[in-house]
């Protein structure tokens, strides 16, 4: 369920409808082939590559085709979160049409057309929940942009001033309001008319609003109910073969014998392909390619992580927390606060390593010819994956081209090639299109996971039990230095310490460093809610801890160090009032609450538990309340808050990726195991009305979920859990 | 060997070894894509459809034990009226994000009402759990089964 006050509308507020846009914005216009129109609009800041003068008419973000069809082209991919409904309610809000007069396509890998504005991406990547921070403004410059170009056209035709006009659903009329033109038939001449300056386009105030801050619902639903959308998994090409895919269960490992004729005697099987790291089997249909694939009973050199374990994994951790770390961020003095402090409290956090296991599992589709090659993949990052298939055939990277396609549930795991780039090596080998899809075992077993985390944090608290020190060192692997190293700097891994860098309380002599420490045999990578997914959970459990020490109550606690940040402290105050904070609990129940700033908005939620005699832990209620800046569309910032809640809290209780002998120990739904509908709480989002710039939804309640719940088991059992999952301790 | 399965209403010949999953039968050999592949051990549901009117995983069913059954999939679901109220309620309702699990949800719930034409919410509970959404959409899932049940019968 969802609530946004209506009446309180949002008010436009300066920093988000006056900004002056740079001098340099580019905004490009040429008629399409077809005699449409087609608008691109760039801004430098967005890339470091240069717009080519004549892209705009092929690959422009929107086009209007003679029939009157408006084609969105979408920089992001759609993988659950919406983003080609709300980006298509900001283009069409501004462009003044219907949201059904926009058909949405991908977009084709190009930094310099569709890369993410927002300063720790800057390339074609959907990740850090933000696709609408970054592509806000652009598009609905985009649409307005177009609409005053159409505008101009015709009032050009009937010799008025164009200021005098009004647009009704992609007809124009003038100001007499008795001759109108549609949008289909000013194309041609809106085409030759002179693109308006950037800063010269006056975006709509929010009470002019017609579908922004509504909830249409998706767009691409009606085939998402029928079986009709294309994912990935679902490309089918003209003499494509499957594939079915065995990788050395120990990373390092290689393929050392493999019983080839057993696996070309099963029907239907064509060919074995052996490259480094695994084995493919390739037949008509995945049925022969996984017989074929039994059939060839491979036999592995498990090379130099054999004896890799979750345990000497954590010790290694747990050693290396022991510091130093990089200074994350140093204010005050803690040493001294800290040891003049009348209480001291010390506590250890771990967080284990984690599998995103989407429902569609990992596949890609690949062509490998001669000089080029064709790729079908549902990609969080078309642009580094068309570099790295490049890189990995010595071939120009505009001869590698990339279909993105509906993703089946991302959460970060296809952030990252590597399930393309071993279909390319697979690929090489065959003669024609081969599809690889990976089993939920091999998804499983080799991902690429959430980092284990060690933390250590530490609080002074005066007499009164306020806080006046604050230490919290983050210990575990760098994602960033591994797969951005430009943006790892001096050691520091922002992301790792994103959480716990800034909370959102009034901390006094805080100290927050990071001890990188990258664990032998596994490769970690972002999961939703990433830095913030752990560290919130770090943070908002110590303070939970630091409100018992004082003898308070935690909302209590937690306003008193939010006076300075009043949009933290409204939806504490809003999530507290609808989930009737303080009403009295029967025994064996609790509530726990979290506070969290990221990606650009605050939430508050708060988790209703219950333990049995087993002491078994059941969430029964979440309440949400969501500061996101501008809601642009309640119904999906409803689905995104289920959506992260459920994914977060799968994880809390019981989401564990360990190692044993080299080998991740889950395999499929039976041993890491998804939440069902029977589990499910139920999720109650509210809304706070803002007219603050939109922050991103798609991870935040990933993050908060955990330290929620477990503060809620303290409230109803005493008993504090500092190391997740839940169930294991 | 050759099988002749009786698909959405239509009779289909594949030629596969009979102890082929169903469910890439229907994919790669007869390019019906809507069904889909998300665990192939019966643990997730995505691969469901029906056989007979029974909600089946398609994944464990080999393609030499369907016989003369009728085999419903996603794509022909809707020409019931009930798929189509249960297809309009998922619609109503929003319920859909990344969309790779629907169609097995979509199968389990039209067999559900089916047989239970005003479904408890424990016995929604029986009849979705074995339908796995990492998405997160449970809930609008149980009020969308509510919704279909409300919907008028023909
Ligand atoms: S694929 Fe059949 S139940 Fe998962
Ligand atoms: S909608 Fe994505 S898995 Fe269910």
């Amino acid at each position: 369920m969802i609530e946004l006050d209506a009446e309180r509308l949002p008010r436009p507020v300066a920093s988000c409808y006056s900004k002056k846009l740079s001098r340099r914005s580019l905004l490009k216009v040429g008629a399409t082939a077809a005699g449409g129109l087609a608008l691109a609009v760039a801004l430098p800041s967005w890339s470091n590559a240069a717009v080519k003068e004549n892209d705009p008419a092929l690959n422009a973000f929107v086009r209007i085709e003679p029939n009157g069809r408006v084609h969105l082209t979408i920089p992001s991919i759609e993988m659950g979160q919406g983003i080609y409904t709300a980006m298509s309610m900001l283009l069409a809000e501004e462009l003044e049409v219907d949201l059904d007069a926009v058909t949405v396509e991908h977009a084709p890998p190009n930094d310099a057309l569709y890369a993410n504005p927002i300063p720790i991406l800057r390339q074609q990547t959907t990740g850090a929940s933000a696709s609408i921070r970054g592509f806000w403004r652009p598009l609905r410059l985009a649409g307005a942009a177009a609409r005053l170009m159409l505008v101009a056209a015709a009032a050009k035709q009937w010799n008025v001033a164009a200021s005098a006009c009004s647009v009704r659903s992609g007809v124009v009329l003038d100001p007499s309001g008795t001759k109108s033109l549609a949008y289909r038939d000013l194309l041609r001449s809106a085409a030759s008319q002179k693109a308006p300056a950037p800063d010269q386009i006056k975006l709509k105030p929010p009470e002019q609003f017609k579908l922004i801050g509504k909830s249409p619902k998706r767009i691409e639903a009606a085939d998402k109910v029928s079986g009709r959308t294309q994912f990935g998994i679902d490309v089918i090409l003209p003499g494509m073969k499957v594939a079915a895919l065995a990788i050395s269960p120990v990373m390092g490992g290689r393929p050392k014998d493999v019983n080839k004729a057993a696996a070309l005697a099963t029907k239907g099987v064509r060919q074995v392909v052996t490259i480094d790291q695994a084995v493919a089997v390739v037949a008509d249909h995945m049925g022969a390619a996984k017989k074929g694939l039994t059939a060839a009973t491979i036999a592995w050199d498990d090379g130099p992580n054999a004896s890799v374990d979750s345990k000497m994994l954590v010790e290694q951790l747990k050693r290396a927390s022991e510091g130093p770390g990089v200074v994350a961020r140093n204010e005050g003095h803690f040493e001294e606060a800290f040891s003049g402090a009348t209480r001291r409290i010390e506590a250890t956090y771990e967080l284990p390593f984690l599998a995103h296991a989407a429902m569609e599992p990992m596949n890609c589709t690949v062509h490998v010819r001669k000089n080029s090659c064709e790729i079908w993949v549902g990609t969080q990052i078309p642009t580094v994956t068309q570099a790295a298939v490049a890189a990995l055939l010595g071939i120009p990277q505009d001869a590698v081209v990339i279909h993105n396609q509906y993703i089946g549930g991302g959460f970060g795991r296809r952030l990252e090639p590597d399930g393309t780039l071993l279909a390319v090596q697979i690929g090489k080998q065959v003669d024609g299109p081969v599809k690889v899809i990976w089993s939920r075992e091999e998804d499983i077993q080799h991902d690429i996971y959430r980092p284990y985390y060690y933390d250590r944090i530490s609080a002074g608290l005066d007499a009164a039990g306020q806080p006046v020190a604050w230490d919290h060192r983050v210990c575990g692997s760098s994602i960033i230095a591994r797969a951005v190293p430009a943006l790892f700097k001096n050691g520091l891994d922002f992301d790792a310490v994103e959480g716990a860098a800034e909370p959102p309380y009034a901390l006094s002599n805080i100290l927050v460093d990071y001890v990188r420490a990258e664990p032998p045999g596994v490769t970690t990578g972002f999961w939703r809610g990433v830095g913030p997914a752990h560290n919130v959970f770090v943070v908002e459990s110590f303070i939970d801890e630091l409100a018992a020490a004082a003898g308070k109550d935690p909302v209590e606690y937690r306003r008193n160090l939010l006076g300075h940040n009043p949009r933290a402290l409204a939806v504490l105050n809003l999530a507290a009032e609808k989930a009737g904070w303080g009403k009295p609990m029967p025994a064996g129940k609790g509530r726990g609450v979290a506070v969290q700033f990221a990606f650009g908005s605050y939430l508050s939620l708060v988790a209703e538990v219950a333990l049995d005699e087993k002491s078994t832990v059941k969430v029964e209620r979440v309440v949400c309340a969501v500061d996101c800046g501008l809601p642009v569309n309640p119904l999906m910032i409803d689905a995104q808050v289920q959506s992260g809640t459920i994914f977060g809290l799968t994880a809390a209780l019981r989401g564990a990726i360990t190692f044993k002998d080299g080998r991740v120990e889950q395999s499929n739904f039976d041993t890491y195991l998804p939440m069902r509908i029977e589990e499910t709480p139920r999720i109650e989002t509210y809304i706070v009305p803002s007219a603050a710039e939109p922050g991103g939804l798609g991870e935040a309640a990933t993050a908060i979920v955990a330290p929620a719940v477990t503060n809620a088991i303290f409230a109803a059992a005493r008993r504090r859990i500092r190391r997740l999952p839940i169930e294991s301790t | 060997m050759t099988y002749a399965l009786k698909i959405n209403g239509t009779r289909q010949t594949v030629d596969v070894d009979g102890d082929t999953p169903l469910l890439w039968v229907l994919r790669d050999v007869l390019k019906m894509t809507g069904t889909k592949f998300g665990c192939g051990v019966a643990l997730c549901g995505a691969c469901t459809v029906h056989i007979d009117g029974v909600a089946t995983r398609s994944c464990i069913t080999t393609v030499d034990s369907v016989g003369d059954s009728s085999v419903t999939t996603i794509e022909a679901v809707g020409r019931t009226d009930l798929g189509r109220r249960v297809q309009e309620a998922w619609l109503d309702l929003d319920v859909v994000q990344c969309g790779y699990c629907q169609s097995g949800q979509i199968m389990s719930a039209a067999a559900l009402l089916a047989s239970t034409p005003h479904p408890t919410d424990a016995e929604i509970n029986d009849a979705m759990s074995g339908n796995v959404c990492r998405c997160g959409t449970y809930n609008r899932i149980r009020d969308a089964i509510k919704r279909a049940a409300e919907g008028k019968q023909p």
